[in-house]
């Protein structure tokens, strides 16, 4: 088979790095199973299925639904800021849960700035405690991820299309069903996965917005076996039935979404001769930008005054979470280019490492150390556990950044390369890189900043000389040092969006 | 970049400080923090007892239970401390501890007779809200009122836990019907101590379930009276956190050592002000500490009631808050 010429690596690298990736989350989870303990889920936990399920698919739908529109306008304009504007809009995904939530409560909380407009004007006040505030936090995290992705794909159709269309004498419904609806059909099937999963294994958004009982989460339901009842057989068939259902979504999202169309993108504003006024999506992009950084403001407002004068050892943390972000990069970037340059292939690779997002950090925290503990004293191995940590949850996400357009270069320029004989060299830096390298700088920002954020399993192995920045923030609130904690947590914001946006500016610009 | 060195060099063993015996305490998070008891503790019983103290952090008092055993008998710990009177008869049933053979004047409000955990600090569960307002002072009439309150989950937090056994203790059989009347005064239940305290000090309640000695960290540390404790009628659940031996110690004179060294004023006057709790000797108190209400009378079911009681209690708890 011509592919054969231009694979750049040998099959069984990526045969190893998947094999790599599902042990990772398979032998911890085997080890966790392997602990005695009440394995049939209880009454409670059907119930936990049942919330954890319905706030899932909300979430998700409305997050897809909203940033649909939202993309379309952002890809159809350009004005001064966009660049700025689309890079903060990535911010509420890169946040700790806990700030974020905060954030926004002093916006839609009992006593934040919507109920005291509200108050203020005679009007009734609104909760955002329940099943309405569960969606709200998600849509609020997710919805930036989808406009993102979504927006990727928008640029990626090709302006001459448009043009030709144009041409044609098409309208907009004939130009949505020919030119964006294919693109929409590849896209939103693995961004809608991408946050049905993340929102599976929500556990404090969830307990605290949903205000009780009612809002318990599968992960809840592992955190309780893990800790008061001690049952960890159970605790890993709760984890099994969360990725059950992302092991079906995953499937289901590669039934509908079929290969890509176009040719690899552009990057800037695609010219279009369909535009109409600017109103409607003037006012779509200022409503998504006031909701998703109207939050943003309140922790930048809140934590600004006490960044002068954090404790050093904030500082020691900042270093210690840049140098396990870089390192969680630096590895789930070779993992996605060793899978990847297999997976354009073999497509059903993927869902090997879709657990990766799903898998309770519990349950692996506790699966690693069920495994390590006999080998090595926890504590020494603590950050290389988050840096893999971080890397297992992170590889899905990189992954489907990647594939479609690794996929498109070789399918438009493969056979030629192929015939013309030309070199793995040559194809590298002259075919292939050129082609992905915004979604492969894209999707290495998005885990450089995700494994800033993440609080994952360090908790478990807490080594308290080399806590992580998320660590310290809980642990300043854990002190009561709550206005020590926004400042911290400000830092933190800034480091995120700011590795973020110096390894993805790159693949923008140039 | 100094940090980037640190990662791979991770696998390598720590090679300092071999020529001393190493004491490990596993301890909560919390505990061993920039902001905790566990440096100033640290420096205390190392310039004492020629030997390197290595404080391991687990997460909160019943994660560390849950490591601990999953540790067994390996386990390099030689004291576990943390653990509250909610978690002390599940820990004891592991068999992994062994009789602390301590004899300190305790100033918990409770007889103490457990011979196998010893108490360092405790403190009295209360509703905290903002000075200056008429409050409830029972649970009835708190149930009554209009007051937004924020508590934490028992399922997840042992103040959460606290708060339910508080509840079981003082109305028995009367408790489902108290949770359910609670109700509509709950905000939202939160994962830890943490979120539920953050959420009080953003406004989000009027109220939230903390210790009668949180208004003193308002007023010590940030010379901020603005913060109360409610007193109420039925009396206050007790917290009481305590350390154990673990019967595989390598270190059996060191530990014991520590043990001793816990109940004494080195260790035990550094617990108000960065545990913001009780010591559980006869020190004195920082200045702000008799500003603090003092209830009359305790409330604590002992370690074998409350593991009795937790099964029923959370199943209460739950139904009352899901309708």
């Amino acid at each position: 088979m011509a592919r054969r010429a231009v694979a750049l690596t040998p099959d069984w690298t990526g045969w190893l790095a998947a094999a790599l990736a599902a042990a990772g989350f398979l032998a911890p989870m085997g080890a966790v199973l392997w602990q005695a303990g009440q394995l049939w889920p209880t009454a409670s936990d059907w119930s936990a299925l049942r919330f954890t399920l319905c706030q899932a698919v909300i979430s998700t739908v409305l997050s897809i639904a909203l940033a649909v529109p939202v993309a379309r306008a952002l890809a159809r304009r350009a004005f001064p800021g966009r660049g700025l504007l689309v890079t903060l809009l990535g911010a509420p995904f890169l946040l700790p849960v806990l700030v974020a939530v905060l954030g926004l409560l002093a916006v839609f909380g009992r006593s934040g700035v919507l109920n005291e407009v509200l108050r203020l004007s005679g009007l009734p006040t609104v909760s955002i405690y329940g099943l309405q505030g569960v969606v709200l936090a998600h849509v609020f995290f997710n919805l930036p991820l989808a406009t993102r992705i979504i927006l990727q794909g928008w640029q990626a159709i090709p302006a001459e299309r448009f043009r030709v269309a144009e041409g044609l004498g098409f309208g907009p419904w004939a130009m949505a069903r020919h030119l964006e609806w294919p693109m929409l059909r590849q896209v939103v099937p693995g961004a809608a996965l991408l946050i049905f999963s993340l929102c599976l294994t929500s556990f404090a958004v969830a307990l605290i917005l949903g205000g009780g009982p009612k809002a318990t989460t599968l992960e809840l339901a592992i955190y309780q076996a893990f800790r008061f009842d001690f049952a960890p057989g159970r605790a890993a068939v709760l984890a099994v039935m969360q990725l059950a259902l992302v092991g079906a979504a995953g499937l289901l999202a590669l039934r509908f979404a079929g290969d890509v169309t176009g040719a690899a993108a552009r990057g800037r504003v695609v010219q279009r001769w369909d535009l109409g006024t600017w109103g409607w999506d003037a006012l779509l992009i200022g409503a998504a930008a006031v909701f998703l950084l109207a939050p943003l403001v309140a922790v930048v407002l809140k934590g600004a005054p006490e960044v002068v004068e954090l404790p050093a050892a904030v500082w020691k943390a900042a270093g210690v979470s840049i140098s396990v972000a870089l390192a969680a990069t630096v590895l789930t970037m070779a993992l996605t280019t060793a899978i990847g340059l297999l997976a354009f292939r073999v497509p059903k690779l993927e869902l090997v490492v879709l657990p990766g997002i799903a898998l309770s950090p519990l349950v692996l925290g506790t699966g690693l150390f069920l495994l390590l503990y006999p080998v090595i004293a926890p504590d020494r191995v603590a950050l290389a556990v988050t840096v893999m940590a971080n890397t297992l949850a992170a590889l899905p996400f990189a992954l489907r950044l990647v594939l479609p357009h690794l996929r498109q270069a070789v399918a438009d320029h493969g056979a030629l390369a192929e015939s013309l004989g030309i070199g793995p060299r040559v194809w590298l830096g002259r075919v292939l890189w050129p082609q992905v390298r915004r979604p492969f700088r894209f999707a290495a920002g998005l885990t450089a900043a995700l494994s800033m954020g993440d609080l994952g399993v360090i908790a478990l192995f807490a080594d308290p000389d080399r806590a992580t920045l998320p660590l310290q923030v809980m642990r300043l609130m854990g002190s009561y040092r709550t206005d020590d904690a926004a400042g911290a947590a400000l830092v933190l914001l800034i480091l995120s969006l700011g590795i973020f946006w110096i390894i993805d500016r790159g693949g923008r610009d140039a | 970049m100094k940090y980037l060195t640190a990662v791979p060099g991770l696998f390598a063993a720590s090679m300092a400080l071999a020529d001393q015996p190493v004491l490990t305490v596993l301890t909560y998070d919390s505990f061993v923090s920039d902001w905790g008891p566990g440096p100033a503790v640290e420096a205390e019983f190392e310039a004492e007892c020629g030997c390197d103290l290595k404080f391991v952090g687990a997460g909160d008092g019943a994660a560390m239970l849950a490591r601990l055993k999953m540790e067994g008998e390996r386990s390099e710990a030689d004291i576990v401390l943390g653990l509250d009177t909610n978690l002390t008869a599940e820990a004891k049933a592991t068999g992994l501890l062994a009789p602390h053979g301590v004899t300190a004047d305790l100033t918990v409000p409770v007889a103490w007779a457990d011979d196998t955990f010893l108490p360092f600090d405790w403190g009295w569960f209360a509703f905290v809200g903002l000075a200056g307002k008429e409050y409830p002072t029972d649970f009835k009439a708190l149930a009554a009122s209009d007051l937004k309150v924020v508590i934490q989950d028992p399922r997840s937090s042992t103040p959460g836990l606290g708060l339910l056994m508080w509840v079981k203790a003082a109305y028995g059989a009367e408790a489902a019907q108290v949770w359910a009347d609670l109700a509509d005064n709950i905000v939202t239940v939160t994962p830890g101590w943490s979120e539920a305290y953050g959420l009080f000090l953003e406004g989000e309640a009027d109220l939230v379930l903390s210790y009668t000695t949180s208004p003193a960290y308002h007023l010590i540390a940030e010379e901020d009276a603005g913060k109360v404790a409610l007193p109420f009628d039925e009396g206050h659940y007790l917290q009481v956190e305590v350390a154990g031996k673990l019967a595989g110690t390598d270190q059996p004179e060191l530990a014991n050592k520590f043990l001793a060294f816990m109940t004494s004023p080195a260790f035990q006057s550094v617990i108000p002000t960065t545990n913001w709790m009780y010591p559980a000797t006869a020190v004195e108190l920082p200045k702000g500490f008799e500003t603090l209400i003092q209830p009359a009378k305790s409330l604590l079911m002992t370690a074998d009631e409350a593991q009795a009681a937790r099964e029923g209690a959370l199943e209460e708890w739950r139904a009352a808050l899901s309708r």
